[in-house]
Order: C-alpha cells, then structure tokens, then sequence
C-alpha cells in the first residue's frame, strides 16, 4: 500500500515538473514578436481572454494585410492571473522568446511590476487596460484606456450634466487600488458638481461575496443611484442580491464592470437591466466597430467588450507608430525610433480617436452605455 | 430600527447557514474525535453538484437538490473510508493533516473540473420577498430560517429518540463500552459522515442561493466559520453548534453594519477569544474529566 502510495506521489510530481514546460511556441527570429501579459484564468479572467482575444484579431488582420512594414507580426501572450510577480515571471519569459515590443499587462497592479522591467530593457511598452497612474510613469510606456482619476471626475460630470440622479452611494473595494482610485476623485468632483453622496460602504477581498449588509445600509437611505467604482465579479454578486432584495435604484459604474454578462450568467441577465458604465468602447458606434464586432462574434462567438476592443486598438497603435518611424525589428535603435513615433501618431482606434502627449496617457472620450436584456447601447440623455 | 431588524434577519440567515456546516463539524468531533476540516469542502461540491444537474442534465430544483445530497452523502462516506479509517489508531494530528490534505485535494479537483471561474447558481428557492412597512426581508433568507428551524427539531429528536442516535450518543461517551454493548463504531462513524455531509450539501443549496455564485473555494471561508461557531458553541455539542452559528452570524452581520466592513472579522475572532476565556469548552460545551 506504501509503495503504491509512494509511486502515486512520485508519478504526480513528474506530471507538475512537466506541466510548468509551455509548448515551446518560441517566435522566429524574422518576425515582429508582442508579448501581452493578463490574466487567462482566475477571477479576473474576462479581462486578459478579451485583450488577448481583441489583440489576436488585430494580428491576424495585420498579417493577412502584409504585416508591418512587411515583417510578418507573431502574438504570444501569457498568463499572470493579476499576480504582480507571475506578471514579471511572464514578462522574462517573453523577453527570453524574442519580445519586441510590450503590451505591458492587463491589469494596474501586474502593469506597474512589469513597467520597471520594460523601462530597464528600454522597450516600447503600451498597455490596454492599466488604468492606474503609475502605470505610464516611465517614458517608454503608453496607454489605451483612461486613467483611473480621469474615470472618477468623468462618472462624475455624466451624472450632473444628465441629471441621472442626485442622491447617490457607493459600494467600492477598499483593498483595491483601482477601486479606491476611482471611488476618491468621484467623491471629490462629485461634492464641487453639487452631487450628494449619502452612504459610503466599503468592503474588502476577503469579504467580498455576501453585500446584504451594504445594500441593506443603503436602502435605508434615500439614494436614487448606487454607484459601483469596483471589478464585474464584484458587481455581480451585488446587482443579484440587490435584485433579490428588491431594490431599484440605479446601478452605474466604470470600465470595471465590462464583461459582466459573462460574470452573472445567463440566470441573472435581469439583474443587469438598466445596469449603465461608463466605456469608451460602443460595438456600433461607427463602421469600423461594427466589422470588428462582427468579426469577433464569427472569431470567438461572444460580444467584445472594451478590453477586447483595447487589445484591438493596442496592436494598431503598434503598427502605426513602427510604420511612422518606419523600423523593423533588429534595425539599429528600433527602440527609441518607435518610442519617439508614439507622440506624432493618431490612431482612430475602436475605442475612440487617440493622441498621445508624452506622459504617455491618450485623449479621448468617453461614452456611457445602458444594459437592456443583457445588450449594451449607447446611453440617450433623458 | 427597521434598519437593524433587517440586520438581524440577515444575519439570522447568514448563522442559520453557519450552523448547519457547524452540526457537522461538531457531530464528527463529538462521535470520531476529530476535526473534518474538509467538510467545508463538502458544501462546495454539494453547491456544484446542483450546478451541474440544473444546468447541464435540467433537472427540477427538488430533484437537483436530492442529488446533491446524495452526492455529498456519496463523497462523505468515500472520503471517511478513504481517507480517514485507516487511520482510526492513529494520533490525531495524524488525522487533522489528512483532513486539510482532504481539502485541498477536494478544492482542486474542482478547480479542474470547474475551471477558476466563479459559477452563478440556479435559482432552485425562489420565495418572494416580504413587505413589512418600510421593511424588506428577502424570500430566501426566511426558507433558510425556516429549513433550519426543521433540521434542528429534526436532529434533536433523532439523536434523542431513534435508535441510531442512541448509538450515537453512547459511541461519542465511551466508544469500547460502547463497541461492547454491542454497538457498530465504525458503522456509526459511517452514519455520522452520511448525515453530516447531507447537512453541507443543504447549507450549500442556501449558500449558492443567498449569494448566487459557487467557485472551487467557497467552501473555505465559510467551513472556517462555522469551525468557529462550532467551537464558540462547544465543539461536540449541538444544540452548541446551533447557538454558536446563530450567534456568529448576527455578531458578524451587526459588526459589519454599525462598527466596519473592514473589522468584522476581527471582531467575531475577539468575541470567540474572550468566550473561550471566560468559558473554555465554549457556550454549551461540558467539562469533562479525564481519567488517569
């Protein structure tokens, strides 16, 4: 029995020796070779399975269209599972694999670790979905999406120009940075825009799935709208237990809470009804969104959502910036001619027209979208 | 105050689920002295097998909710064989570290089968809610109440009058006197997993539905808690570990709304360390001599 026991253990030690080998999927060396870094499983999975997704569409158009400047464009992306160290890990991995350019990483935190490391290697690093500050501290990295202040002041500004509602609470994550972020400059262009925030609760990752007492704290105020500056899992839990204790207030949020149909399931699609966030990403607000949304629907069989469309938007800002500085990888100072592109170049992305100012944050606008049966639309003053 | 009766229920709800996880646990002690730290475990795989019956083989709520317990039941008994049996002479530090062992390799393999993604559960208890006043009490949270309430009553009558829970009783009081007037211990282990798993499979049905979403670690935070209200209680006691459960329940629900979000664990930890300093065998628990 001993030695069946023993032989068991030892055999389950060479498969977890053998399963921390990847494929080997290591990238020629003729060719243009992006790494991404997010997270492909754990609880914030949409995230980094939209960017890849969105980032991979790109890619293939691109090659289907020649490449950049003619060299053939290779995607690898691997796994971080929203850990900072797993992100650095994953960011040496892609470097030992012929990485040319970074899209840093998928969430604030793994972007931030990962941002040291390309500022030391001096690679253009541009990430999709970092909204956090720090993470464009360094010259050589760029983002697609809004920053997490801009967000606050943004949510802000919507509700009083709209006159959405005057009364407001929060449910916000205190032991995340995004969170907090965002939750603080809400509060703070909130109390100059004349809003008022009548209950703050706060709740933390070890206490994240049962709200009853939130929710019931602010049902016994007078809030017309609960805002939620926090992640769609999050979210999920909160709208169905709001739902089964028969709240209707408003529920509204930021690019967090993309992806929350995939997170509350096909059961709770009511509890979305009205749900509105605030996204720059709108799969038809123009020709261009309406192929991509398409396209993605044929390629992947679910909507994109603004990370898919950032991971989209992030590898055509690659391209213009190489074509603008004309490089190819391998050219003699490839890094710094295409670092120094990023400022000069405008890229009408699916996420909005985008500049870049050197502190690497772009400019562009924001929209609010409303759920309907589980379909975002483009919000319509009242 | 509509404001705190709200709380109460809720939190009511909240210890009702609580202590039906703890009934196990302190069953198990009282009968096999030992701690089943993979019995919260057990909840999440309960919580899952409605999942996968409602969703992929579209049973009825009641059906799905039967295989739940008969799977757990199922998976309990195995797991006592398996896993802890063998090991019935042994010390039980022994038996502890398999218990843990138990639990993770229960949390992985959901995590294979599963994936790390959190699963909404089926609404299989649909109540509505309830209009008093101002006042909202969920549908579901009062069918928690009220299932328990049944559990309860049911348990204590079967331990005192069947009698299998006179077997019960005599096997956790001495188990070799016990195995000389004739009783079956390792037959009445069996019976204790059986049920004790049967009670997780229940609290995992009310814990998908209050909070809608089951993943591969549900069930550690909660096991841990109702490990404390077993203790807080007085481990081996039941209406110990009802009473411990309740209580946890609403200190952590009150905690949370009039003291901080963020404290409240904390508190209930403290409010359990000064119990078991002013009573050390915990709010129900009896002393016991050991003999030389």
């Amino acid at each position: 029995m001993k030695k069946i026991f023993a032989l068991a253990l030892a055999a389950m030690m060479v498969l977890a020796a053998f399963a921390g080998c990847s494929n080997g999927n290591s990238a020629k060396d003729d060719s243009f070779v992006i790494g991404g870094i997010g997270p492909l499983t754990g609880d914030y999975a949409t995230y980094g399975v939209s960017v890849k997704q969105g980032a991979e569409l790109a890619v293939k158009e691109i090659n289907e269209a020649g490449g950049i400047n003619g060299v053939p464009v290779t995607l690898l992306f691997e796994d971080d599972q929203v850990d900072a160290e797993m992100a650095v890990n994953a960011y040496n991995k892609l470097m030992d694999d012929g990485m040319d350019v970074s899209l840093g990483a998928v969430t604030s935190g793994a972007c931030i670790a990962v941002s040291e490391k390309a500022h030391e290697d001096g690679i253009l690093m541009i990430t999709p979905s970092g909204s956090q500050v720090e993470c464009i501290q360094y010259d050589n990295a760029f983002r697609i999406c809004f920053a997490d202040p801009e967000q606050g002041v943004n949510a802000a500004k919507f509700l009083a120009n709209n006159n959405v509602a005057k009364k407001i609470a929060i449910i916000y994550d205190k032991s995340n940075d995004y969170s907090n972020g965002f939750k603080e400059s809400f509060v703070a262009s909130a109390a100059e825009l004349g809003l008022e925030i009548v209950s703050e609760q706060a709740f933390t990752n070890q206490s994240n799935t049962d709200f009853s007492v939130q929710l019931q704290a602010i049902a016994s105020t007078d809030a017309e709208l609960i805002f939620l500056p926090i992640y769609a899992q999050e979210a999920a839990y909160i709208l169905t237990q709001a739902k089964s204790a028969g709240m209707d207030q408003i529920f509204f949020g930021g690019d967090g809470l993309d992806g929350i149909i995939e997170k509350i399931g096909a059961d709770n699609i009511a509890a979305t009804e009205g749900l509105m966030f605030l996204t720059p990403f709108d799969t038809q607000a123009d020709e261009q969104n309406i192929k991509f949304t398409a396209d993605y629907q044929a390629a992947y069989n679910a909507t994109p959502d603004q990370f898919a469309g950032d991971g989209y938007d992030a590898i055509y800002t690659i391209k213009a910036a190489a074509e603008h500085a004309g490089v190819k990888p391998g050219d003699k100072d490839f890094n710094e001619k295409i670092i120094a592109a990023m400022t000069e170049i405008t890229v009408d992305g699916t996420t909005g027209t985008m500049q870049w100012a050197a502190d690497g944050a772009p400019n562009k606008a924001a929209a609010v979208v409303v759920l309907h049966d589980g379909v975002p639309s483009a919000y319509v003053g009242k | 105050m509509m404001d705190l009766i709200a709380n109460l229920i809720s939190g009511l709800s909240l210890g009702s689920i609580y202590a039906l996880i703890a009934l196990g646990y302190t069953m198990v002690y009282g009968i096999a002295k030992m701690l089943n730290f993979a019995h919260g475990d057990i909840i999440m795989v309960g919580a899952f097998a409605v999942i996968t019956t409602v969703s992929m083989l579209g049973f009825p709520p009641v059906l799905a909710i039967a295989a739940s317990i008969v799977c757990c039941v199922v998976l309990g008994v195995c797991v006592e064989r398996i896993a802890y049996k063998p090991l019935r002479k042994s010390p039980p530090l022994a038996v502890l570290i398999t218990a843990i062992g138990v639990s993770y390799f229960l949390q992985s393999l959901a995590l294979l089968i599963f994936g790390s993604t959190q699963h909404s559960f089926p609404k299989v208890i649909s109540a509505p809610a309830i209009q008093l006043g101002s006042l909202t009490i969920q549908g579901n949270m009062l069918v928690t109440l009220a299932v328990m309430v049944v559990i309860m009553i049911g348990m204590s009558l079967f331990i005192s009058k069947s009698k299998t829970g006179k077997a019960m009783r005599a096997v956790s009081e001495d188990r070799d006197a016990a195995e000389l007037m004739g009783i079956s211990v390792n037959r009445t282990i069996t019976i204790t997993f059986a049920i004790g798993s049967a009670l997780a499979a229940v609290a995992g049905v009310f814990y998908g539905t209050t909070y809608g979403f089951i993943g591969p670690y549900t069930g550690s935070m909660p096991g841990i808690k109702a490990f404390v209200a077993a203790v807080f209680g007085g481990i081996g006691s039941m209406p110990g570990a009802m009473l411990g459960g309740i209580l946890l329940g609403v200190i952590e629900n009150l905690a949370k709304r009039y003291i901080s979000t963020e404290l409240s664990d904390a508190i209930v930890f403290a409010v359990l360390i000064i119990v078991l300093m002013v009573k050390p065998t915990g709010l129900l628990g009896k002393q016991v001599n050991e003999k030389v």
